[in-house]
């Protein structure tokens, strides 16, 4: 199954997502990763534990996600390319790291593979860490990058885009893939090349011949910590305009338009092309980055739509990414909803027979 | 005519916050003299807890990060792992190391990281208003133990330095005081083993630091020196641990 063209450095190989995730952060020339044991994101952490010492990179088991996450603050600090994953539980656990690192705009990369919640839920797949994920997740005013796979080259191809943005942003990106995409196994290519070095003056490396540098959050005279936050705001509206990411697929002539990512967007694709088979105009966006949210497209949906079209946002959880939707197609169109949750999903047969009936309803009246 | 003794260079020449009697500016000059005595300033990197000491950093004059609540010794494993041509410390009171902390003080040590631990202990919360910390002695009068801390619904004071021992990555444990010239002079030889370790890639080393914090232990400068001498070191017996 695996074979190398060596002329382009392009390997195909057989993997799981959590596995491509692994590789992708590698070949995105991270060289730090810290953490803990959940399912169902353990191929990932064996993988680390596995291939990054090979690379020269530093490996550590930590005690807990706090540590993991706290580890990932020193090795951002210290200034180099550094991640850790987990799943939801444990993601909860990161919080208190991650509003540390946006508060101190270290670069760093989360990887959540989400299971089904609240509390130890289950280790079945969900997306019902999409709130957590895109409003922040721990205390204070600020957002992480948020990009979601739908896919297992997906998966490896986003690594090095995370890995990126954060450097270029000095913002801790996450990566929000639910545990099926984890789990499934398909081809990828993965390309060796070389990354973007980011300087980065700020690092701590010992003050030999420049003033010392001081990594902190702390911002206790009157006013420092307003400016923080006003230039973390210019960041993030900066972030808004430039970076959204959304996939199209058949959506010219759509009446009616999913809205889903990760795998719930594969399951509604293959709903928009058997709606299509039987006469129903129907298209799909999906979202690639969630936070910023690809409000451009649906605003520009919206606004083009003919009368009478209809949206339908997908997921697996009861109702997290449609506030989104409708956020940003602000009361131009009908948002409908469809979605299951805890470590369940609507299957392609739920997708086809909601739009059905949506289709009906709104022929009558 | 030659100079005996001066501002150390690892040591900026401003006024701290720290209350009349307090121990940290005391620890902090300490901590500054070794540096410059073994010419590291430039190779430093320090942990800053959240504690009275969390903007230590705005009197050193070297690399400092700061760290959340507990986590200094998490920070400092990623900073010594990546950059073990540096020297790494962290600098962290009772609530950070031995409460809030306990998780990630236990399993650096017991991962045998190659740091430099001062923990700074003087039986309280500083930051917060006077707390109870793990330390706090039986009696002890803090704002959350106003009748004194109760071993039957408060516990006993955590005795982490002798915890630590036990783990065969730990290798260098001293715990000294601050009560008297000759002590801080005995502090600073084991703040100066505990750096030289790290340089020499011995392995983790901790040096526990008795330390008077007047304002919240409602004593005099002067008294709380005295108790740290006549009660808290009954407590916390000096010597080396390991």
């Amino acid at each position: 199954m695996k074979f190398i063209n060596k002329m382009t450095q392009k390997n195909k190989v057989l993997m799981s997502g959590n596995e491509a995730i692994a590789r992708g952060a590698i070949d995105a020339g991270c060289v730090f990763y810290a953490g803990y044991p959940i399912t169902p994101q353990n191929e990932l952490i064996a993988y680390m534990g596995e291939h990054l010492p090979d690379t020269g990179g530093i490996f550590i088991q930590a005690e807990s996600e706090l540590a993991a996450i706290n580890m990932v603050f020193g090795a951002s600090a210290a200034g180099v390319r550094a991640m850790t994953s987990s799943s939801s539980p444990g993601i909860s656990l990161k919080q208190e790291g991650i509003s540390y690192l946006a508060g101190a705009e270290l670069p760093s990369v989360i990887v959540n593979v989400m299971r089904g919640g609240p509390g130890l839920g289950s280790i079945s797949p969900s997306q019902a860490d999409y709130f957590q994920a895109t409003r922040g997740g721990g205390h204070g005013d600020y957002y992480c990058l948020v990009l979601a796979p739908a896919t297992v080259q997906e998966a490896y191809d986003f690594m090095r885009q995370a890995f990126e943005l954060s450097d270029k942003y000095r913002i801790p990106a996450m990566i929000l893939c639910d545990g099926m995409l984890g789990q499934m196994m398909e081809p990828i290519i993965t390309t060796k090349r070389k990354n973007k070095i980011y300087s980065k003056p700020w690092a701590l490396t010992g003050c030999k011949g420049r003033a010392p540098n001081v990594v902190k959050t702390l911002c206790m005279v009157e006013g420092d910590l307003e400016k923080l936050n006003l230039s973390l705001q210019k960041k993030y509206k900066e972030i808004f305009a430039k970076e959204q990411v959304a996939e199209s697929f058949l959506l010219e002539d759509a009446l009616v338009v999913l809205v889903g990512y990760g795998t719930m967007a594969r399951i509604a694709k293959a709903a928009v092309r058997r709606l299509r088979a039987e006469g129903i105009k129907a298209g799909l966006i999906c979202p690639k980055t969630l936070w910023p949210f690809p409000k451009d497209t649906l605003e520009s949906l919206a606004r083009k739509a003919k009368k009478g079209t209809i949206v339908l946002a997908v997921e697996m959880s009861y109702g997290q990414m449609v506030e989104d939707v409708r956020l940003s197609v602000n009361g131009k169109l009908p948002v409908e909803f469809i979605g299951r949750s805890g470590g369940e999903m609507p299957g392609e047969d739920d997708i086809v027979m909601t739009v059905r009936s949506l289709v009906k309803k709104s022929r009558r009246c | 005519m030659q100079k005996l003794y001066g501002r150390p260079k690892a040591l900026k020449d401003v006024s701290t916050h720290y209350c009349p009697g307090c121990g940290h500016g005391i620890a902090h000059r300490l901590v500054a003299e070794v540096i410059d005595e073994l010419a590291i300033r430039e190779l430093v990197i320090a942990i800053a807890p959240v504690g009275c000491a969390v903007i230590a950093y705005d009197y050193w004059d070297f690399d400092c990060s700061e760290a959340a609540h507990g986590r200094a010794m998490a920070v400092a494993t990623a900073i010594k792992r990546l950059r073990p041509e540096n020297i790494v410390f962290t600098y962290q009171g009772d609530g950070d190391l031995a409460a809030i902390g306990t998780n990630e003080t236990i399993h650096a040590a017991n991962r045998g990281e190659n740091l430099t631990v001062i923990f700074i202990n003087n039986a309280v919360y500083g930051m917060t208003g006077g707390q109870m910390a793990p330390t706090t002695l039986l009696g002890q009068k803090t704002a959350t133990s106003l009748k004194g801390r109760q071993e039957q619904t408060q516990g006993y004071p955590l005795k982490i330095s002798e915890m630590l021992k036990i783990l065969p990555g730990v290798k260098f444990i001293e715990r000294v005081s601050l009560h008297s010239p000759q002590e801080i002079i005995r502090a600073k030889a084991a703040i100066k083993q505990a750096f030289l370790n790290q340089v020499h890639k011995v392995g983790f080393s901790l040096v526990e630091v008795l330390s008077p914090c007047p304002t919240y232990w409602g004593k005099s400068p002067k008294d709380s020196l005295d108790w740290v001498r006549d009660v808290m070191q009954k407590e916390f017996p000096l010597g080396r641990i390991k």
